[in-house]
């Protein structure tokens, strides 16, 4: 395949971050890696010794797994939903960083169900799902669902990657390994950029960005419903799945912002990710930290107008500055507020101050989802009388804190890995010309008419 | 045609009855019996017994111990998830007679090697506002028609049988938790860490899902009505341990209940007693039955005497309020 100059150029600028392994990513990877063998330990400590290591009990039994599964699905529609729908929109924009937010998706969507793994009693009798599934369970759906949206975010960021690994395959002054070199050329499957091949690719990715958009919605829509299926106060609400939906895209979009900035901080892409997209990231933010808040408020409203008894002592606990009243606090007005009045405000928006209320509003949003699980388990419909504390009152052990900071350490690794094996930025869409747009289109129309 | 099925179906119900409450009334005798005499020790005091082939044989009583289950025949899984044909097994709790005595809780715990910390029944305290008397409930599993936990089972270990009993798999189960989260009584347990001090007829006897013994790390246990004591015509442990008559047991299709000493029809019971099911609202339809707590036999003050503090402290929760 010919490569053109200007590929060459930008390629040869992102060379280094594919060659060297420089001393702060070793640093770097130590820790990691030290973080993620602890975590190891743990799981071990936990198969060992059965789940009394956990800090989860008689009713409270789902606890920070399932809010971490539940929070990297979630931010795993920054590529799904966000780099899909721009990719059908043809937004010019998006082309420096859809990279980073399909990293983001698949990196996610196998780190999340990991956490279900962790909650399971009988991990060792995980292939019972396949001899005896019950395609009634909401479990099921999520099984499905979920194995659908991996091989699915995989085939979207791999078709997304072709062109990119065909350059590095044809880049032969690249100094790295013989066998990274012979995974480029496997992995490239004989593209060679005609224009037969070029037009197949275009297409595949366009229906696939059409499917993963769908997939998406329903994995978290399925996810909702193994809460809103039960009854249980807090849980039991019709408006579930939308509104795990709009948190997911509200994470997404928020983690998708934390990471630009630091490779933008660190691999000094300042070229490719301009303000311009913190601002056009940061208004989306905006508008879905808007519909999230109007859905939350919407939910908590209707339980505390009526105020029906189970309804009530689930209020009352997250409403308690003496339970859960300061993270109900965070996670319900502060997290939503604060992204909508830095990024509403001109004078405040700039680049550190979006990436802020991005990760404040991320933080915020994995707060929420331990005040979901976790509240409602604590108040069960049958009140609970029993006379050891850690029955009633859920708090996470060592062992779940260790897994939970294994997978955001998994998650970070994942991330430097992959960046590591191809350009963050993808070479050949930057590349490439604009493309004409559909919008540009009635914009062309509403002039003439 | 279908009519006639069911009256067919009833019939042989009736007589399967007969059966069964005699042995009933077997098992109160025996269950009282071995109980009594239970014990490690030498006592010099011998007790005269029938070995398995029938013949009289005297032992130290000393020797005795209680062995409800340990002696069950095999169930195969399939037979056990069918259930006990024609059947249709109920439960009648009289509020009225309840005084928190826990004989009830510490017999399940006996009958299915459970620690003492682990109840399958729990007795509660109930009271629903402050303006309202206080009162004892006990609580076992409901075993409900319309079990909000078998739903959401994705391997199917948890399972309806025929005769209305509600099992779980302990072999199958992935211990996902999600029955515990769906059921809203809180009936099920988890089995967070291995099963202690079982003994060794138990652990190596090969594994029925009647006799929900011995628990299984990392799944979930409950309340099973004792499958394995039905089909041998006994009545549940619970019910033959609670000196009060708490616990009526019974088929619904034979219209019938028993608590050991007394034998009642079902349908002029409830109805006398203006019986009722807990949450009925919820739609799971339950098969226990509650009577109403009036014209208590005991003051309610006097289920918390004799407990342990730490038994006691439990019951805080409920009493500051
Ligand atoms: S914990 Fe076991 S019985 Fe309960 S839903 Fe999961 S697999 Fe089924």
């Amino acid at each position: 395949m010919k490569i053109e100059n200007k590929t060459k150029e930008i390629l040869k600028e992102f060379s280094p971050q594919i060659e060297n392994f420089n001393r702060r990513f070793k640093i770097l990877s130590a820790i990691l890696i030290v973080i993620m063998l602890f975590a190891l330990y743990a799981f071990y400590m936990q198969e060992k010794e059965g789940h009394i290591v956990t800090g989860m009990r008689d009713n409270v039994v789902w606890g920070l797994y399932i809010a971490n599964f539940v929070f990297f699905i979630g931010i795993s529609y920054a590529g799904a939903l966000i780099s899909g729908i721009l990719h059908l929109l043809k937004v010019e924009w998006r082309k420096p960083i859809i990279r980073v937010a399909e990293f983001i998706t698949v990196i996610s969507t196998v780190i999340g169900p990991l956490f279900i793994l962790l909650c399971m009693g009988r991990l060792d009798r995980i292939y019972n799902l396949v001899l005896y599934g019950r395609i009634q369970s909401p479990i099921i759906w999520d099984v499905i669902a979920i194995t659908t949206y991996i091989i699915g975010s995989f085939l979207f960021l791999y078709l997304a990657m072709i062109r990119d690994l065909a350059i590095l395959r044809d880049s032969p002054d690249l100094k790295i390994g013989k066998f990274r070199r012979w995974s480029y050329k496997f992995l490239a499957i004989g593209y060679n950029g005609t224009a037969k091949q070029d037009k197949l690719l275009e297409d595949s990715i366009t229906i696939m960005s059409a499917i993963i958009i769908p997939i998406a919605v329903i994995v978290h829509s399925v996810l909702a419903w193994i809460f809103g299926m039960t009854l249980r106060p807090g849980w039991h609400s019709t408006i579930f799945a939308p509104y795990f939906v709009i948190a997911a895209v509200f994470s997404g979009t928020g983690v998708l912002i934390v990471a630009l900035w630091a490779y933008r901080r660190y691999f000094h892409l300042e070229k490719y990710i301009t303000k311009k997209h913190f601002d056009y990231l940061g208004m989306l933010l905006l508008i879905l930290a808007a519909i999230y808040g109007y859905f939350t408020f919407s939910e908590y409203l209707t339980d505390w107008y009526t105020s029906e008894t189970w309804n009530a002592r689930v209020l009352e606990k997250l409403f308690n500055f003496n339970e859960y009243g300061w993270w109900f606090l965070f996670a319900a007005i502060i997290g939503i507020l604060l992204p909508m009045i830095v990024i509403g405000i001109p004078k405040l928006r700039t680049i550190n101050s979006v990436t802020a209320v991005s990760f404040i509003a991320v933080i915020a949003l994995w707060v929420k989802r331990y005040l979901i699980i976790v509240p409602t388990l604590e108040t069960p419909l049958f009140p609970i009388q029993d006379n050891r504390i850690e029955w009633i009152k859920y708090s996470a052990t060592w062992v779940e804190w260790a897994l939970t900071l294994g997978g955001v350490a998994t998650f970070i690794f994942s991330f430097m890995l992959l960046s590591k094996y191809v350009p963050i930025i993808p070479v050949s869409l930057v590349s490439k010309p604009p493309e004409k747009t559909e919008s540009l289109n009635v914009e062309e129309k509403v002039e003439t008419v | 045609m279908k009519k006639e099925q069911n009256q067919s179906k009833k019939k042989t119900g009736r007589r399967n009855f007969l059966k069964f409450g005699v042995l009933a009334g077997g098992a109160v005798v025996s269950g009282v019996g071995l109980t009594a005499f239970a014990g490690d020790n030498k006592t010099g005091e011998k007790v005269k017994v029938m070995t398995t082939d029938g013949k009289l044989a005297e032992v130290d009583s000393g020797m005795l111990h209680s062995c409800n289950s340990c002696s069950s025949s095999y169930v195969s899984n399939e037979e056990a998830r069918k259930g006990i044909p024609d059947r249709k097994f109920v439960m009648v709790v009289d509020l009225s007679r309840c005084k928190n005595a826990r004989k009830c809780v510490s017999a399940c715990q006996n009958m299915h090697y459970l620690p003492k910390d682990k109840e399958w029944i729990t007795v509660n305290l109930m009271q629903e506002t402050e303006t309202t008397a206080p009162y004892w409930m006990p609580k076992t599993c409901f075993h409900c028609d319309e079990p909000p936990c078998t739903k959401v089972c994705p391997v199917g270990a948890t399972f309806k049988r025929d005769d209305g009993i509600v099992l779980i798999d302990n072999e199958r189960c992935i211990g996902c938790k999600f029955c515990m989260t769906a059921c809203p009584y809180s009936a099920r347990v988890f089995n967070w860490d291995k099963p202690k001090n079982i003994p060794e007829e138990i652990l190596n006897r090969p594994y029925s899902v009647e006799s929900g013994a011995p628990q299984v790390v990392g799944t979930v246990g409950k309340c099973d009505f004792c499958p394995d004591m039905i089909r041998k015509g006994k009545l549940p442990d619970c019910v033959t341990a609670c000196p009060n008559g708490v616990y009526f047991f019974g088929d619904i299709n034979e219209d019938t209940v028993t608590n050991g000493d007394e034998t009642l029809r079902f349908s002029e019971l409830i109805k006398d007693k203006a019986g009722y099911r807990y949450m009925e609202e919820l739609g799971t339809q339950p098969s226990v039955y509650y009577l109403p707590p009036v014209d208590r036999n005991f003051p309610f003050e006097s289920g918390l005497k004799g407990l342990s503090e730490e038994q006691k402290s439990k019951y805080h929760f409920n009493t500051d309020k």
